[in-house]
């Protein structure tokens, strides 16, 4: 019937049937999808169509500001990556080992000591750094760092944070590796949105900003984690672990502080 | 008239190699992830062997079938040799060499990001690399088909284009341009932050950019097996096609209709606005069109062909049939899945009944229902038509065949309906660990530990297919005779243009691509406060 017929011709019957039915749709589904279902949501309190239309389209619109609650504390304005600080450099190392002769009286002189203060060998180096800018900023308080990390500059906490991961970790005095692991460690608690304590500090995986535990005193353990629940300690990204340790029983907090003390 | 037998036979066996090893993990990994396995491995080799898996049964192993069956029909229809053997050697070549170079760094644990790539994560660059190199394979395919209609349609001028190379060429199309998607995600997005000179990438334009691809990709695993519908199953089961204009129609609706509808994998992705959500939804709503016209031409062409047998009744012609003939059985169990699968799809394709199943384990089982099942099962029908041509040797284990395939059939109801069930009970996936002790979780139980049956029912049916394939191969030789095409109860003489040429079809692909991809690509590529840091894969490990 069309053979002599161009197809791209509107007398073409194929060609006006199909691209007028494609573009009828076309139409109908826009003007039903970008102007009448959004319109019909009082919940978007949409000024007009232009707005609706907008607003499916998905054109980023500023949040109001005056809505915003700002915390009347301080917050981390540190930005964790998986990569931060991952490929540490010889002179930083070096800078960091001069500086870390003020350290050694709490965290020794080879970055472990038995005085419950953290033990920093081996530690990555993003954890050493934010802690130390959270100090420097406020948004962690300890009576002893704090006026330790006032006065450094980005580029001593930087060359710390080099320094310390680049130390081995050392055995402690408490390792006992035949200790079995908690189930909070290992499968953490889903009923109350616990994740695994492993699948962020070491044992199955390593998220960014979360510390190696092993080997760490089991008081500071149990205190960070107390103060975690009790909201004193609160420079923790989106309150990941302040979630968490809102959640533990008392039990399962001995538990853990035990178990990785006796880790290597 | 096939001329070009190793050609197509180097093609089927790869894509079957590929997809028994596949297969293996496949099983491996529903094993693992039951409560039958005590939890002792490592989660890593899970991610590993998800990412081989997809990656082998996504990409390579339904390119490799639909290129061979592709390069068949173009001979078998037009009655002429290939134009471009050489070419087409060489797309085969880039095809396993690029199967061999992504493999290597998933197997090392380098690139475990899944076969959706799922950026920010960023993996090894020679696994991007190696499925690059598969894609530019096959697009030498897709080039080579529609150069051999045209080579066919000078020297027919005005003659209508054989049914299966129309498909063939609407598939090839389809393909070419679907694949654009993911080639400029890993091009212009993913390789520069593989190869270290970017750390940033935009996630969620990368994910438009999948769902371009992600979507259609499914379609073009599936035209060989709706080709095999229309142009196979009518002759195997001694009738004729219902209507060759509807068959055609139906290849039309897929290429136009297939490509502009992937975001409704991004329902609950937040970069894309509602109104485009709803506009995929919509077209996605239309693509169901081509697969109802199918069933019906295909219903009408086994009555044709039971009536031809003597079939009486309104149903009694259903007993007829040849259900002892391979083709027919494959065709009944594959409509069978289609439909099942189908219906999920339609759930999938609802945005609000979608939310209740989003990135559950319903969607895993939806896709290996419709794919490993409706579409997969046709692969083997395909084989067996075929095979006897391309050796020129008989296969004759029909009790095998029909075991092999009710084994499938069998084993993929059993995988996938219980898979679906603990999707509805809300069990996430894509991961390597459930805690069937909880109380929460442990009601799937029972439900998972169904699905590993199930899948070491297909496992045995996967067997089954090469061992059916290789006693063919190694059969005593004999004459089978000129492979044909089933031909329609009005064969077309005289057909309008449009139904014999692709033009007007492309161009309202590529208009309505701009259409519903337009805006969510543009604004998210002017956006400069989008992009986020690179989570590199296997790195500092």
């Amino acid at each position: 019937m069309s053979e002599q017929q161009p197809l791209f011709s509107p007398r073409n019957p194929w060609f006006a049937a199909s691209v007028g039915v494609t573009v009828v749709i076309a139409v109908l589904s826009a003007l039903a999808g970008l102007i009448w279902l959004p319109l019909a949501q009082p919940d978007l309190r949409l000024s007009g169509i232009w707005d609706a239309i907008c607003s499916a389209a998905g054109v980023p619109r500023a949040a109001p500001q005056a809505d915003t609650l700002q915390p009347d504390f301080k917050t981390s304005n540190v930005v964790m990556t998986s990569e931060m600080l991952r490929r540490p450099n010889q002179v930083s190392i070096g800078r960091g080992a001069t500086l870390a002769q003020r350290c050694a009286i709490c965290h020794g002189p080879q970055g472990v000591s038995d005085a419950n203060s953290p033990n920093l060998a081996g530690q990555y180096a993003a954890v050493t750094y934010k802690e130390l800018n959270d100090f420097k900023t406020g948004a962690r308080v300890n009576t002893v760092m704090s006026p330790f990390a006032v006065n450094m500059s980005n580029q001593d906490m930087l060359d710390l944070a080099a320094y310390y991961s680049y130390l081995p970790r050392v055995p402690t005095s408490h390792a006992n590796e035949s200790l079995p692991e908690p189930p909070i460690v290992t499968t953490g608690a889903p009923m109350r949105n616990i994740a695994p304590c492993g699948s962020c500090h070491g044992d199955l995986d390593n998220k960014a900003g979360s510390p190696w535990l092993g080997g760490q005193s089991a008081v500071y353990i149990k205190a960070q984690l107390q103060a975690f629940a009790s909201g004193t300690w609160r420079n923790d990204i989106s309150q990941q672990m302040r979630n968490i340790a809102r959640h533990m029983t008392p039990e399962e907090i001995d538990a853990v502080a035990r178990y990785y003390e006796a880790q290597p | 008239m096939l001329t070009n037998k190793r050609l197509i036979l180097a093609h089927f066996w790869l894509a079957f190699a590929v997809f028994g090893l596949a297969l293996v993990l496949g099983a491996w990994q529903m094993f693992v992830r039951s409560p039958l396995n005590v939890w002792h491995f490592d989660p890593e080799f899970y991610y590993r062997s998800v990412t081989a898996h997809g990656s082998a049964m996504g990409y390579v192993f339904p390119t490799l079938v639909a290129m061979g069956f592709g390069y068949a029909i173009s001979e078998v229809s037009l009655e002429r040799p290939l134009v471009g053997r050489r070419w087409a050697w060489a797309g085969f070549l880039l095809v396993a060499v690029g199967a061999v170079v992504a493999m290597i760094p998933v197997a090392l644990g380098f690139a475990s990001v899944l076969y959706t790539f799922y950026p920010p994560m960023v993996g090894n660059a020679f696994y991007y690399i190696g499925v690059v190199m598969v894609v530019v394979g096959s697009w030498i395919w897709v080039a080579l088909m529609p150069i051999n209609l045209a080579s066919w349609k000078r020297d027919n001028p005005g003659k209508p284009v054989p049914l299966a190379m129309f498909a063939n060429v609407a598939g090839a199309y389809l393909w070419g341009w679907t694949a654009v998607g993911a080639a400029l995600e890993i091009i212009f997005q993913i390789l520069p932050v593989a190869l270290g000179l970017r750390s940033t990438i935009d996630a969620g334009l990368a994910r438009v950019f999948f769902s371009w691809t992600l979507h259609a990709i499914v379609y073009f695993w599936l035209i060989p097996t709706y080709i095999a519908y229309y142009t196979i199953f009518p002759r195997a089961i001694g009738g004729r096609l219902y209507s060759d204009a509807m068959a055609r129609i139906s290849f039309i609706l897929f290429l136009v209709v297939a490509m502009p509808i992937g975001v409704h994998h991004l329902f609950a992705d937040p970069q894309v606005g509602a109104g485009f959500k709803f506009m995929h939804s919509v077209f996605t709503g239309l693509v169901a069109l081509p697969t109802l016209l199918t069933v019906f031409t295909i219903c009408a062409s086994a009555e044709i062909a039971s009536r031809l047998r003597g079939g009486r009744g309104a149903f009694g012609w259903l007993t007829a049939l040849p259900w002892a003939n391979p083709i027919m059985l494959a065709t009944a169990l594959s409509l069978v899945m289609l439909g099942f699968g189908g219906a999920g799809g339609l759930i999938n394709m609802s945005y609000q009944l979608d939310s209740s199943i989003h990135n559950t384990q319903w969607i895993t089982g939806h896709f290996h229902l419709i794919f490993g099942g409706a579409i997969v099962i046709m692969y083997f029908a395909i084989a067996y038509d075929l095979w006897p041509h391309l050796t020129g040797r008989a296969l004759e284990s029909f009790g095998l065949m029909r075991t092999q395939l009710w084994l499938w059939f069998i084993g993929m109801i059993v995988t996938t309906f219980p898979w679906h069930y603990v999707g509805i009970l809300g069990m996430p996936r894509r991961m390597a660990f459930y805690d069937y002790a909880n109380p929460a979780v442990s009601p799937q139980a029972f439900s998972v530990s169904m699905s590993v049956i199930g899948g070491l029912i297909l496992l045995t049916s996967g067997i089954l297919f090469l061992v059916v394939l290789i006693r063919g191969q190694i059969a005593p030789r004999r004459e089978g005779g000129a492979y044909r095409f089933a031909v329609a109860v009005h064969e077309p003489s005289r057909i309008p243009v449009a139904l014999n040429s692709f033009g007007l079809w492309l161009a309202l692909m590529i208009g309505l691509t701009v259409v519903n991809y337009g805006y969510p690509i543009g604004q998210l590529m002017a956006l400069s406060e989008t992009n986020v840091p690179a989570v590199y894969v296997g790195a500092g490990r």
